[in-house]
């Protein structure tokens, strides 16, 4: 990508802490335990991956972290500031349905921009067109979003998650819905993105290639309640190929780890 | 070019068809006027005056009552779609006062405001209001509930997260009940104007029903032509534009 003499001031990433964060939901017959006592912490500028099954919290807890759900019992530290609702700190790259249909791709990133009143609108349109650059689609600024491919519509939700500034950022399974090619590209322009911008990552997904494309470390989850089981750190040089022999070894044993939990919790539910 | 060539054919033949069973002496000329008839009409009605006269009356009322029934119908229809207590209070009575034919407000209109315009805004403002609160209320309840997320953690929250985020996600739904109402209001102001007469102004349902006195086909088959024909020009100058916004935007009824 081309190196931008005019980059935009990037704040430097959060400390993030999870503490004893338990949530339930309860409906008018049931009571769903959803999350489970968990605690990890994540250092500033670290890229952590959240993996685990249907059913295991990590979209919940994703929630909990962006301020959008309030545990139970735990807190949620950023710099060590109790996240009580949503801020432009931590922000939220949703999957792709969450891009706005009335705005076009130079609206949606505009749309966090425009809520920050610190800034001219000079400056919005400036840090808006930079960050269409970064994910190389400048040239797309007037599409709507239903004229954009899979990816491209990936690339705007990274954008416009992206545009704020925000020290942590909370990814939402970002290269579930895509096909292999466009996979494999979106997935290194992540980790060049997140080594040029250094963010605080948090990714969650139930893909364990995907994770061990991104992280640093994989934290697995188990379901129902959904519980930290245990921790991978990924010690692979980067940029990585999300189709490597060496990662797809990583990941198998990962995926074994999973297996067994898996089953552990059948068995305990028969 | 070739389809306007087929709507000026299409509209011609129907013109000749009309034309050939005037002439073939069938039926009384009083009964059915030749299409030329109704042209002379329609010319010295525009030279004289009242036709201009009666189209400004009719449509002053019909804009300003629709504009305030939207004005109500839209917040009305965002706080319904807030809460359920809304939803079964003022939405079912929403419901069912869109079912109630709105020719049956022109009665209590009367009564309540006696022979004047405000009787005539009444009766276009409850044609109005309570598809566009539907409507909204639809619209707000049925989309993503993601788009208000992403919208909160970008900071919208508030009257900004209804104004940008709510409001235009709802907009395929907003419009056709905007459609809809209009076509309400357009109905029930004829209604009203052929029911009561008001010395304010004489809109064109007054011109069609003095026709009817005056036993004046020409009149009758002549107005009712005016009508149909600003009901499509609205179609088009009011509603069309959105609709083609919506469907660019949204990438909705693409051939």
């Amino acid at each position: 990508m081309i190196a931008h003499d005019s980059e935009p001031r990037a704040s430097p990433p959060a400390e993030l802490v999870v503490e004893g964060v338990d949530k339930w939901f309860r409906t008018d017959r049931t009571i769903t335990h959803a999350i489970e006592d968990m605690s990890f912490r994540v250092a500033g500028g670290e890229f952590i991956c959240l993996v685990g099954p249907s059913g295991c919290g990590k979209s919940t807890l994703l929630d909990i972290i962006a301020g959008l759900k309030t545990p139970e019992k735990g807190r949620v530290l950023a710099d060590g500031q109790l996240v009580q609702g949503p801020g432009r700190h931590r922000l939220v790259m949703f999957q792709e349905s969450a891009l706005f249909p009335w705005l076009n791709v130079f609206g949606n990133v505009m749309f966090g921009l425009r809520r920050k009143r610190e800034l001219t609108n000079r400056e919005r349109r400036t840090i808006a067109d930079y960050h269409l650059e970064l994910v190389g689609l400048e040239k797309y600024k007037k599409a709507y979003v239903h004229e954009l491919s899979g990816g491209m519509k990936q690339r705007v939700a990274l954008a416009r998650s992206l545009a704020p500034d925000p020290r942590v950022l909370l990814m939402d399974e970002p290269l579930s819905a895509l096909d292999a090619i466009t996979r494999e590209q979106l997935c290194y322009d992540i980790q060049d993105i997140w080594q040029r911008r250094r963010k605080t990552i948090v990714l969650v997904t139930h893909d364990v290639r995907e994770a061990v494309c991104f992280a640093d470390r994989v934290i697995l989850l188990s379901p129902s309640p959904g519980r930290i089981r245990e921790e991978f750190r990924i010690p692979l040089p980067r940029p990585r190929d999300i189709n490597s022999p060496e990662l797809a070894h990583i990941a198998q044993r990962i995926t074994a780890a999973l297996k067994g939990y898996l089953t552990e919790t059948n068995e305990a539910a028969e | 070019m070739r389809r306007p060539l087929v709507v000026a054919i299409f509209f011609l033949l129907l013109l000749g068809i009309w034309q050939i069973a005037a002439a073939s002496g069938r039926w009384s000329p009083v009964l059915l006027p030749s299409p030329a008839l109704v042209g002379e009409y329609l010319w010295g009605a525009l030279r004289d005056g009242s036709l201009g006269e009666a189209v400004i009356v009719t449509l002053k009322r019909l804009l300003i009552g629709y504009a305030i029934g939207v004005i109500i119908g839209l917040p009305l229809g965002l706080l319904t779609s807030t809460s359920d207590y809304f939803e079964d209070t003022i939405g079912a009575l929403a419901l069912g006062l869109q079912t109630l034919p709105s020719v049956c407000w022109v009665p209590l209109a009367l009564l309540w405001f006696g022979q004047t315009e405000a009787a005539m805004l009444f009766v276009v403002v409850m044609g109005t209001v309570w598809s566009v609160v539907i409507a909204t209320d639809t619209g707000a309840r049925t989309i993503p509930p993601i788009y208000a997320r992403a919208g909160r953690t970008m900071g919208s929250e508030g009257f900004d997260k209804w104004t940008r985020v709510i409001l235009p996600a709802s907009l395929p739904f907003v419009v056709s009940g905007m459609k809809q109402g209009w076509a309400f209001a357009w109905r029930s102001l004829m209604a009203a104007e052929i029911f009561v007469t008001i010395l304010t102004g004489f809109g064109l349902g007054h011109l069609l029903q003095y026709g009817r006195e005056l036993s004046a086909m020409d009149q009758v088959i002549g107005i009712m032509i005016v009508i149909v024909v600003i009901g499509l020009i609205a179609d088009k100058a009011l509603f069309s534009p959105w609709e083609r916004m919506l469907h660019r935007r949204w990438g909705t009824g693409l051939k």
